[in-house]
């Protein structure tokens, strides 16, 4: 597709789109929002960038394979999971380092947790939506 | 022990996890899973000895108390299953290194197979009924995945069929589960054991939909009659090596899922044994008949499945018997069945894709001679008279308890079923065995493949000759599993320990009969 409007607009969208998805992701920590749906809303900046200047400028505005992004979440998430077992604590006890951050959230191993999400849920939704883009 | 409780769920996703990010690495992605299958294997076997003594481990993940957070609860049942998943995800992650090829491992089976792992030992160890329902999900989606993966056409018709019903299945899941919820306000088993029976005065139709809709969702997973039929046709199609690890541990969570709630949970209801006795009764034969009209390898051992979980069922079953002894005998027999099932019927899949390699199909019609090669047709009788329950394999000991038990406990008719079945097995076995090995090989057999490289070789026949070694050896000292077995039973049978090693946070103990009464005001 090439239409200077959508083009235009999705230059101005797409750093939007990406600052409130980790708004979103913050603000997870006591409202609605959180990981999934940060995550959805910052492959949704990718997705349009794609749509307005092609799937290759996408790919290459992401940088990292979306596989790769996949798999970090995962061990991500994990590893903040673990860092209550190295405290004697069970896994996915949340730690928290008592320092605030804005939105409400605080400064934690949940936050990494929800990061790990965040990156799965990218990678996995561009995977499939670039994929399928493509053809 | 707070790491070791979630190991067996934290090491396949490890795994995964690594094998994804470097998935450009083709040696190192296969290699990583290796070991993290044998990682997953060491876990087991600490989970066992931690448990052997019939001791109840459990975590509280996140520390949130129980029954308000999730509880993991590994007690000797579980910690067996946990064992035999490491051994089946070792020898199959072996064999896969020479069984599927690059463009499948490509698309990631090596996360997909790890994700699975986690997902069956995630609902081995769970003590909470909504996460066995996620792990269910979790493996399912992995199953899926696998199933697929290579996009060959008779595998998409085996996939588009197992994916609707199994979706199916988890929405009949979700229903019960929120059943449940709704009249008993909790989900950790171990609380649910002390409240269903409670509830039964009041609200027993609604326990007993519950417990119907429970039966039949792991009934579709365990594939008993009359849901096992999109099993023959979905288990045919993928590479020998993800053929096998189904073949040998999905339907299993749908026994241990059985096993584990209408034991601990819903042991209250009256008849529900009886109705399962049948259930296993019918499925044994139909799945036994099934296989005769069979000529496809991997479609007679898939039917042979069916008729196996039968025998699983049927130590369920034998619970109907008030006699203490019968009852113990009965599910230890289940137990010892189960873990002999597992390995046999995966080496015998296992088999079948060496088979494929050598002979070029898994039509029987088409092969013949591969006597040729003794050492397979070794490795192949091996497991095959197993299944069959000939002496002194590990077959004989597992069919040997449940008809001992079933004699016991005045079921005839079922102990009728069950050796009818076991010789019609053996029929099938031996068909196979003609067809495949013994005859010669016929005029219009494809060309017999070329010689494989010593590390193909190697890939492919260690798997085999370990399981079937173990086969050997569980037949000739079947004395510790049995035990083992055993005593998993009696802690099954006695749940005491299990709830109080869960260790229900005292407010929700206390509100046991307060929120009834409150509940039930007109």
């Amino acid at each position: 597709m090439n239409s200077l409007v959508l083009q235009n607009a999705t230059r101005a969208l797409v750093p939007l789109l990406l600052v409130y998805s980790i708004f979103v992701l913050f603000r997870g920590h006591n409202h609605p929002g959180g990981g999934f749906l940060g995550g959805l809303l910052s492959a949704s900046a990718f997705v349009l960038y794609g749509l307005a200047y092609g799937v290759r400028a996408a790919r290459r505005l992401l940088r990292v394979q979306p596989l790769t992004l996949i798999g970090a979440g995962l061990l991500l998430a994990l590893t903040s999971g673990c860092a209550g077992l190295f405290l004697g604590r069970p896994f996915l006890t949340g730690l928290w380092t008592g320092v605030t951050l804005p939105e409400g959230s605080a400064l934690g191993s949940v936050l990494f947790f929800d990061l790990g999400v965040y990156l799965m849920v990218l990678g996995a939704a561009l995977l499939t939506l670039l994929t399928l883009a493509e053809d | 022990m707070k790491l070791l409780l979630v190991a067996p769920i934290l090491i396949p996703l490890l795994t995964a996890g690594v094998t994804v990010a470097f998935w450009r690495a083709a040696r190192f992605r296969a290699w990583c899973g290796v070991v993290g299958a044998a990682a997953l294997l060491a876990a087991g076997g600490l989970l066992l000895a931690a448990t052997a003594g019939g001791q109840v481990r459990t975590v509280q993940i996140g520390n949130w108390p129980a029954p308000f957070g999730i509880t993991l609860a590994v007690d000797l049942f579980s910690a067996l299953m946990v064992l035999i998943t490491g051994i089946i995800g070792l020898m199959v992650a072996v064999y896969s290194l020479a069984d599927v090829d690059i463009p499948r491992q490509r698309y990631g089976y090596f996360p997909l197979f790890h994700i699975l792992l986690a997902g069956v030992c995630g609902a081995f160890i769970t003590g909470d009924i909504f996460n066995l329902y996620v792990w269910f999900e979790v493996m399912l989606m992995a199953s899926f995945l696998l199933l697929a993966l290579g996009s060959e056409r008779a595998q998409l018709e085996g996939a588009f069929k197992y994916v609707t019903i199994n979706l199916i299945s988890s929405m009949v899941f979700l229903t019960g589960v929120g059943i449940l919820y709704g009249t008993a306000h909790t989900l950790n088993l171990a609380d649910l054991a002390l409240r269903v029976p409670e509830m039964m005065d009041r609200h027993g139709h609604l326990v007993r939909a519950c417990a119907m809709l429970f039966g039949v969702c792991f009934g579709l997973k365990a594939a008993v009659f009359p849901l096992f039929f999109w099993l023959p046709a979905s288990y045919a199609t993928p590479p020998a090596a993800v053929s096998a690890v189904f073949a040998g541990l999905l339907t299993k969570v749908g026994v241990y899922a059985l096993i584990r709630v209408f034991t601990l949970v819903f042991g209250s209801i009256p008849g529900i044994y009886a109705l399962i006795l049948v259930v296993a009764g019918l499925t044994m034969l139909v799945g036994v008949l099934g296989a005769v009209a069979q000529f496809e390898m991997r479609r007679i051992l898939s039917f042979h499945i069916i008729s196996q979980i039968g025998y699983m069922i049927m130590g369920l079953g034998l619970l109907v018997s008030s006699d203490p002894g019968v009852r113990t005998l009965g599910l230890t027999a289940g137990i010892f069945y189960i873990i002999h099932h597992i390995i046999v019927k995966t080496n015998l899949f296992l088999v079948s894709g060496t088979v494929r390699q050598l002979g070029g199909t898994y039509d029987l019609r088409s092969l013949g001679g591969l006597v040729r090669a003794p050492l397979l047709s070794a490795l192949f009788l091996i497991p095959a008279l197993s299944l069959a329950g000939i002496p002194p394999l590990s077959g004989f000991w597992a069919k040997l308890g449940l008809i001992e038990a079933g004699f016991l406990g005045g079921q005839n008719t079922i102990v009728i079923v069950a050796l009818l079945t076991s010789l019609l097995t053996l029929v099938s076995m031996m068909k196979i065995w003609n067809e495949v090995f013994w005859k010669p090989a016929p005029q219009d057999a494809p060309e017999p493949a070329e010689p494989m490289a010593p590390g193909q070789w190697a890939a492919r026949f260690i798997p085999i000759a370990l399981l079937a070694g173990l086969t050997v050896l569980i037949g000739l000292f079947p004395a510790p599993l049995l035990t083992l077995a055993g005593r998993a039973a009696d802690r099954l049978l006695n749940p005491a320990a299990y709830i109080s090693a869960v260790n229900l946070h005292e407010a929700a103990v206390a509100g046991l009969s307060t929120t009834q009464i409150s509940e039930d005001k007109p």
